[in-house]
């Protein structure tokens, strides 16, 4: 019997330790979103919120998507990170505006874990009905605490110093704020990316393919669980401090059902589970829904249905599993019959 | 067909220069989709009407409205909105705004853009001070609470009240307003009961037995206009409050026009304050809605949003015609504190200090007409009501722009 070839001309193998290696199509989203705020410098505030929510649907792609945790109480984390930093800037305590978003990190983080504590004991319905019930709470709290966050009315007020002292934001043409998010959420990007390619990503999709068996192997499941979700509440908290910043105000909206519900669409629109789908899942769905609404203010969401309607029945991966429905269609087409 | 493209733009390029002192662009943010879209629906139909039914006082003019979906009371939608109005469509006015969050949102870039905002709905009291450019042709919830407490007290002459409103900001601000003018001249207010929020109707039976069992001469109901109304009338007659001598009141909301009818005989006797109803004995609210009926449907009414939207585009017509059809922001925020009209709901004008209307508001009993159909009766009125929050200055609308 000859020795077994070493590891790394094993094609398994090569394709498992190649798979974080940058692949030349990837930095095309980042020059589109560039390119964008060229060819479009009149459509800033509706690309910020764009970018906003392509990070808040990556926080939870972190989750959903790699770790299987299924929630719909994600606005919890994006509204603790906007009031965050929304009541620091109102109450004069702290507004500068990148340390703001630490801050909002740490508070989502915080929540994330407390809650996460409790809530991944259980699975399935239970988990998405108690998500649900922590983000009620929230959103019920925010509301009762007026004179502290402004309840219902929302807070406003909020200025936010010029970013690193030069660059002012302005609201009616929102140039720096898209810059200084498309930043944000560059490096929050590179950092998911690390940590979905690294051996704890890999654990992650592990106990959401077969929890039962990454317990035989001995791995730490509900920790890695617990830690999971406090990073990806994390960088939910950090899209919501940027929403505050970007619309100098926050209200009740932040942790409603909506923008839970709507960031779960566009999640599954996209394709969970594969870093992309959150940018492909926010561009078709907000683009669509914007320049529909433009078109048609009162009729647009029926186009919007459709084709919702479309991606669900025929394209169960999302946009970005349509290219593994073409090439298994393909395929069989190929093989004899 | 090229001959007529051409023919077309040529006739478009002189007509341009021409036509650019002429057209006026407002940009309208409503919410046209959601559970706001019946309301978007009527402050629409309200600004359509005075444009086809006073084309006189438009000329020669011409007002073209960009309608653009505010979709939710979210508060992003409204502003992104607003700001692509101000900077894509390029538009000389701003108008709509049916939440106060929306408008409460869009200040920021109002104030940023430097274009009059006429707001058509949203009822927070100190949402005008929050932009210089900020006008209001519908209401602060202080408007028909202030004077309601007054109404009770002296015209009423009840001496104890149960407050019982919908727990959100308009909530506790008439809560607020009714009991500070109820108390000032001479009643009491012996309990406050919060029903729940805004977002769903809940089940009015507890919070009605509790009034019930405080006896007081009235009862006195705060909530959103639309369902929560006819649940507060249902209600009201389930646990037989009437007989038991309580008189049920509230501001013209639980009595919009366009849920009247459906709240059956269970609505007679109830008193409401408010600026408008449909059936307001005057000239010009008699044209106004037989062109409403007309132009929708016999079975339509306009409400008082349906008039915020009406009187606002006079709002808009009247700084027009002030300025020649160019819009230069200070000369139309100055022209509009000159305003005065004769609207459906009586005589308005913009007050100069607060940039909030000035209106009638009239004390009605609901009765049964002669033909069957449940009608508002006017038995009181008070004339030229200011928002009292800013006049009085409280909190929070002591802090201006």
């Amino acid at each position: 019997m000859s020795a077994p070839a070493p590891a790394y001309e094993n094609p398994g193998a090569q394709a498992l330790t190649g798979r974080h290696r940058l692949r030349l199509w990837e930095p095309l989203p980042w020059l589109l979103a560039l390119a964008f705020y060229f060819l479009f410098p009149r459509h800033l505030g509706f690309g910020t919120e764009l970018l906003i929510t392509v990070l808040f649907a990556l926080s939870l792609d972190l989750a959903l998507g790699y770790a299987g945790i299924v929630t719909l109480g994600h606005a919890a984390f994006f509204g603790a990170g906007a009031y965050t930093v929304g009541m620091l800037a109102h109450h004069g305590i702290w507004n500068e505006p990148i340390t703001s978003l630490f801050a909002a990190a740490a508070v989502a983080a915080a929540i994330g874990f407390a809650s996460g504590l409790v809530l991944l004991r259980t699975t399935g319905l239970t988990l998405l009905m108690l998500t649900l019930c922590t983000m009620a709470l929230l959103e019920e709290a925010a509301n009762l605490g007026h004179d502290w966050t402004g309840g219902f009315d929302g807070l406003t007020g909020i200025t936010i110093p010029p970013l690193f002292g030069l660059f002012e934001f302005n609201p009616l043409f929102p140039k720096v704020q898209y810059l200084y998010i498309l930043g944000v959420l560059l490096v929050c990007f590179v950092f998911v990316r690390t940590l979905v390619y690294s051996p704890f990503g890999q654990s992650l999709t592990g106990i959401r393919e077969n929890t039962l068996r990454m317990h035989a192997v001995g791995a730490p499941v509900r920790t890695r669980l617990i830690v999971c979700y406090t990073i990806s509440a994390a960088v939910a908290g950090v899209a919501g401090g940027l929403w505050a910043q970007a619309n100098a105000y926050v209200n009740l909206s932040t942790l409603g059902l909506d923008r839970a519900a709507t960031v779960l669409i566009i999640l599954v629109l996209g394709g969970y589970g594969r870093l992309y789908g959150a940018f492909v899942g926010a561009v078709a769905y907000m683009v669509l829904a914007h320049f529909l609404s433009k078109l048609y203010p009162t009729a647009w969401q029926l186009g919007l249905g459709l084709m919702l309607v479309i991606i669900a029945l025929f394209f169960r991966g999302g946009i970005l599993g349509m290219g593994d429905v073409i090439t298994n269609w393909l395929r069989k087409l190929r093989a004899p019959s | 067909m090229m001959k007529r493209i051409l023919a077309a733009s040529a006739a478009l390029a002189i007509s341009a220069t021409l036509a650019h002192a002429q057209e006026v662009k407002v940009g309208v943010n409503l919410p046209y989709t959601g559970i706001g879209a019946e309301f978007a629906q009527l402050i629409d139909r309200g600004m359509e009407i005075y444009l086809k039914i006073n084309a006189d006082k438009v000329k020669p003019y011409k007002i073209t409205l960009i309608k653009r979906d505010a979709k939710n009371p979210g508060g992003n939608d409204a502003r992104v909105a607003t700001q692509e109005l101000l900077t894509q469509d390029n538009v000389d006015i701003l108008a709509g705004w049916v939440y106060s969050p929306n408008a409460i949102a869009s200040a920021p870039v109002v104030n940023a853009g430097k274009k009059p905002a006429v707001i058509m709905n949203a009822g927070t009291a100190h949402i005008t001070n929050m932009s210089q450019y900020y006008l209001r042709t519908s209401f602060s919830m202080w408007h028909a609470a202030y004077s309601m407490g007054e109404a009770t007290a002296k015209q009423l002459k009840a001496k104890t009240a149960v407050v019982g409103y919908t727990d959100f900001p308009p909530g506790k601000d008439t809560l607020a307003a009714f009991k500070r003018s109820f108390e000032a001249n001479g009643g009491k207010v012996i309990d406050e009961i919060p029903m729940g929020g805004a977002g769903a109707v809940p089940d009015m039976t507890p919070f009605f037995q509790r009034a019930k069992d405080k006896k007081p001469d009235v009862f006195f109901v705060f909530v959103p206009a639309g369902d929560h109304a006819a649940a507060v009338v249902k209600t009201y007659a389930a646990l037989g409050m009437r007989e038991a001598g309580i008189k049920l009141m509230g501001p013209g909301d639980i009595t919009q026009d366009t849920k009247l009818q459906g709240m059956g005989d269970a609505a007679v006797g109830l008193i409401t304050m408010h600026h408008y109803n449909a059936d307001l004995d005057n000239a010009e609210n008699k044209r106004f809605v037989a062109a409403w009926k007309k132009e929708y449907g016999a079975n339509t009414t306009p409400d008082f949003m349906a008039v915020g939207g009406y009187d606002g585009m006079a709002l808009i017509v009247h700084m027009v015609q002030q300025l020649k059809g160019k819009i230069d922001p200070e000369k139309a925020i100055a022209a509009a504190k000159t305003f005065k009209s004769n609207s459906p709901r009586g005589p308005i004008s913009i007050d100069p200090d607060t940039r909030d209307i000035i209106m009638n508001e009239y004390l009605s009993e609901v009765v049964k007409g002669k033909d069957g159909k449940l009608m508002q009766k006017v038995i009181g009125k008070i004339d030229n009501v200011k928002d009292a929050c800013k006049a009085q200055k409280i909190a929070p609308c002591d802090k201006g722009v």
